[in-house]
């Protein structure tokens, strides 16, 4: 029996130039892991063997004819809110349960453009609103540490993929913590990229100034390889950035400085129990172990950081999700009589919970009367949280927090409790608010379990984020520490 | 009047651009239902809107013709509400941070040059078209106009009666059209004019509520919208009733206006800054580019004409608006060796565009040819014919008739210029009215008129009238 799925993306790439095994071999190594495990996890929506299969062949083809590059033939996840033409794409909704897009994702692209395998879309809450992946429609997600715990959100399903060696390496976005905060809760590396780095064409919009595409790697080097292949401007985006040209993060890992200054604020340390403050400790002594200057700073944004963004974020989204009207696609009320019913029905039906209330909750901040104090407050605040980051990185590198607080909780934990859930992304909102780039990195554990460390660069400084994070993975590896589905073949 | 109605205007083009405002989908009017109609028009999930960038570009050539703060930094906000023809749920527009500022705009009204203040223009896009008649019990939606680029047009509150208002809409409407910015064709819906209307007590200050009347798409539309506005407004005003605000629509058929629900008046838009797109960035260099590119703006185009051809101001502003009577009229002056550009601007604002109004005949279905009149005013000028002749003359052409030489002399139009003949009517005349003459002779100067009567009557209209002071003073 193979043990493929303990590779990374890098050793499985030499392993199909070298020939010692064929796209298509690693596919089906994996369709058949999905098969047998997924039933309990819930990782995918949707599996789509012939399409992967398909891709594997072609994948196959290159290898032959010596057009294959990096990731050509490599298998992944993708997270079911980047649309895939022809296939299946719900971001995790009734509302998109039957919704084929007839077009790609810019990002879906540039991934099959890199030659890799889409093995099936990945299990997400419901448009992305969620920090556990419990609002998914098609059923919550487990963690593959232990599965009565979350795997986190809204990538639940691709950190628990990966996390499970159900897909070497999964794609993810990030609103206020998605990628980053299901990386802490399954022990994987979780990369954001700066905002504007990845194009949102064809990713379905929850927020549109705070969300980014990105990935859930097992190692910084995979990362890197893949984050190369999605960034770059897009002509179907207005919002992605064209400065940074076509860096190759993966070639120069090697290459970062022998002391960076990093600033801690204070503010989550102290948020956090015994054992998460000694642990968070610990990493950091280890860092000046090995030459680097911790100082730690006053950033006094915890109060102020989730209101903003939950302010922000659910406006943009009662905007955003107003298009799914039951009228040109996705689901319509069977009862429906009247143009006033289409609307209510379908949006009542096919909507879950949180959906309405973040809806609810955005529409109020914006409506008149309320967005002077709310909205446009909250975006003053913004404004006000980009410059306290950019005053810290005149002096410093980088930031470093946990990623979140603790590490996962039970499954059904926080159902009663909507705002504890929000609390649960204190950490990770504030990169989102000042359109940063952030890494998420399998240090800690707490409570048994996955804690993420948490770096936080300049905007447009992953090329030194990958740099200190491959430094970080040579000083404390972790690829050993497996969940107990990915251990046990 | 007891009440003085004040107006402003809100006016929609379409502007000419290939692609939609944020999408490449074909622009044009036509086509089958939602067959110009992209992933990106209908809203798809993902979908993201990138800007036109020609769109801009007529934009800033419409804010440059108009003189108009051109704001070097725009943003676009959407604007939230349901309707099944809006397919993202929110049309982005532009609400604070609009591209074009204040400007001025002069129009032509009796004869006077007027100046009308445009507050702002801005970029926004088109909704789908509702069409509720097609299919019974139900709405048949045509997404080929949704993501259409529209330039929104908003005058301050100048505008006090239907005409001058008119007045300004087509001068408005040549504007746009001399650019090239817009087709013009208020059928197709390419100028759609909202009316915003309201009453005050004359010599108030304080402005009474106001009505909006939506989407009038036609001038004439226009004049009976506010007269009906007018006259409802006064008419509530007169028994106590206050003047609801409302969005009426104009109903074609009974000449009225209509409220639309309460329901659809109450909105609130939710603006706020649309995040899928940066804030507009406007260059000098690009103005300047623009601006090169520009075709001669009004202004200069009239001004032009006032000197060539010797025009008083609102002469030629008429000629600018109207470019088929400026065409006939160019040509005219360019029939004969020497042209008679006064006299033929003359008989053509006069009288025929006073013809064409009370006939309501547009000009170009007269089928006038520019050499005829060149030729009339070249006649009147040399005397062949009297200013009453020339009237005849004129209603020849109007009628179709050619040729004026030929029709001077088939129709017996020469002024009588012999003086040998006129002396003797002239004596006639004073035979049978020796009383009048005396009184003339005296210094009795109204009595010329009657003279002149006379002689006409027994010439058939057909004397020279310069002629008959002095036949008079040196008859004996």
């Amino acid at each position: 029996m193979s043990d493929w799925h303990k590779k990374s993306v890098a050793e499985l790439s030499n392993a199909l130039h070298q020939g010692d095994v064929t796209s298509e071999q690693l596919t089906q190594h994996f369709l058949s892991r999905i098969e047998k495990y997924d039933n309990n996890l819930k990782c995918f929506i949707e599996v789509c063997p012939e399409v992967a299969l398909s891709q594997a062949a072609k994948a196959d083809e290159a290898f032959k004819n010596g057009s294959a590059s990096v990731l050509t033939g490599i298998p992944f996840a993708h997270k079911d809110i980047f649309c895939t033409d022809g296939v299946r794409t719900t971001a995790g909704s009734k509302m998109l349960e039957n919704f084929v897009p007839p077009y790609d994702a810019t990002v879906t692209q540039r991934l099959f453009q890199a030659g890799m395998v889409m093995l099936g879309k990945a299990n997400m809450d419901e448009f992305a609103m969620g920090s556990s992946t419990e609002h998914s429609y098609f059923g919550a997600c487990r963690n593959p540490f232990d599965t009565d715990f979350v795997p986190g959100g809204s990538s639940g399903g691709s950190s628990a993929a990966v996390a499970a060696g159900l897909a070497p390496i999964a794609t993810g976005s990030d609103t206020g913590g998605s990628i980053r905060q299901p990386a802490s809760y399954c022990h994987l590396v979780g990369i954001k990229p700066t905002y504007g780095q990845v194009s949102r064409y064809g990713m379905i919009a929850f927020a549109s100034s705070l969300d980014q595409g990105g990935v859930l790697a097992q190692t910084v080097q995979d990362a890197a390889l893949m984050l190369e292949a999605m960034v770059g401007p897009d002509p179907m985006d207005s919002t992605t950035h064209n400065a940074t040209g076509n860096p190759a993060y993966s070639a120069t890992l090697e290459q970062g400085a022998s002391r960076y200054k990093i600033a801690v604020p204070k503010t989550f340390i102290d948020a956090m129990d015994q054992e998460g403050q000694a642990e968070f400790h610990r990493v950091l002594q280890l860092l000046e172990k090995h030459g680097h200057q911790i100082d730690f700073v006053e950033l006094n944004i915890a109060n102020i950081v989730i209101p903003t963004y939950y302010v922000i974020a659910p406006a943009e989204a009662s905007s955003n999700l107003a298009r799914y009207d039951g009228v040109r696609y996705g689901y319509r009320s069977p009862q429906a009589q009247s143009v006033e019913e289409i609307y209510v029905k379908s949006r009542s039906e096919a909507f879950g919970y949180e959906v309405k209330r973040r809806i609810l909750m955005g529409t109020y901040v914006l409506s008149s009367g309320y967005y002077e104090a709310f909205y446009h407050q909250a975006t003053r605040i913004r404004a006000i949280l980009r410059a306290r980051f950019a005053e810290i990185f005149k002096n410093y590198d980088f930031v470093a927090t946990p990623t979140a607080l603790s590490s996962a909780f039970k499954l059904n934990a926080l159902d009663h409790d909507p705002i504890a859930m929000y609390f649960s992304d204190l950490c990770t909102v504030s990169v989102n608010l000042a359109n940063l780039p952030a890494i998420s990195l399998p240090l800690m554990q707490h409570k048994g379990l996955p804690l993420g460390f948490q770096l936080i660069a300049p905007h447009f400084e992953e090329t030194r984020l990958f740099q200190f994070s491959y430094q970080i993975e040579k000083m404390a590896p972790w690829s050993h520490i497996l969940s107990p589905i990915k251990s046990s073949q | 009047m007891k009440y003085e109605p004040v107006i402003g205007l809100e006016v929609h083009i379409q502007l000419n651009t290939e692609s939609k405002l944020f999408s490449g989908t074909r622009a044009k009017f036509g086509g089958a239902p939602n067959s110009y109609a992209s992933y990106i028009d209908l809203a798809f999930p993902g979908t993201l809107p990138v800007l036109n960038e020609e769109a801009v570009r007529q934009a800033l050539m419409f804010g440059l013709a108009i003189n108009a703060k051109i704001h070097p930094f725009s943003i676009f906000a959407r604007k939230n509400y349901f309707y099944p023809d809006l397919p993202k749920s929110y049309q982005i527009s532009q609400a604070n941070y609009p591209i074009v500022g204040e400007g001025v705009l002069e129009y032509e009204i009796d004869g006077q040059i007027k100046e009308a203040l445009i507050v702002r223009a801005h970029l926004e896009e088109d909704a789908g078209k509702s069409l509720h008649d097609l299919i019974p019990q139900k709405t048949a939606l045509d997404f080929n106009r949704a993501g259409c680029p529209l330039l929104e047009i908003v005058t301050a509150p100048i505008f006090h009666d239907a005409k001058e208002t008119v007045a300004f809409l087509k001068m408005l409407h040549r504007l746009v059209t001399h650019l090239n910015i817009c087709d013009g064709n208020m059928q197709e819906g390419s100028f759609r004019v909202d009316v915003n209307i309201s009453l005050r007590p004359s010599g108030e200050q304080k402005l009474g509520t106001r009505c909006e009347i939506k989407n009038v798409n036609s001038f004439r539309f226009v004049e009976k919208a506010i007269a009906y506005e007018i006259e409802r407004q006064a008419s509530l005003l007169d028994h106590g009733l206050p003047v609801l605000q409302q969005t009426r629509l104009f109903h074609e058929a009974t000449g009225q206006t209509i409220a639309l629900r309460d329901k659809e008046n109450a909105h609130d838009y939710r603006y706020f800054h649309c995040p899928d797109l940066v804030p507009l960035q406007v260059s000098q260099e690009l103005l300047n580019e623009i601006r090169q590119q520009l075709p001669p703006l009004p202004k200069e185009v009239i001004a032009q004409l006032q000197e060539k051809y010797e025009l008083s101001s609102a002469e030629a502003l008429f000629f600018f608006e109207q470019p088929s009577v400026m065409q006939f009229f160019e040509k005219s002056c360019s029939e004969l060796q020497t042209a008679r550009p006064k006299a033929v601007a003359n008989i053509l604002l006069s009288e025929i565009m006073g013809y064409c109004r009370k006939e309501d005949k547009s000009f170009d279905s007269l089928g006038l040819i520019p050499r005829d009149l060149a030729l009339m005013a070249e006649r009147l000028a040399d005397k062949t014919l009297s200013s009453k002749t020339a009237k005849q003359l004129l209603a020849l052409l109007l009628d179709g008739a050619t040729d004026v030489d030929a029709l001077i002399e088939k129709h017996d139009l020469r002024q009588l210029q012999d003086t040998g003949f006129l002396q003797k009517i002239v004596a006639e005349v004073v035979q049978e009215f020796p009383n009048q003459f005396q009184e003339y002779r005296s210094g009795k100067d109204k009595l010329l008129g009657f003279f002149v009567g006379q002689i006409m009557k027994r010439t058939g209209g057909k004397a020279s009238p310069e002629q008959i002071p002095e036949l008079l003073q040196s008859y004996k």
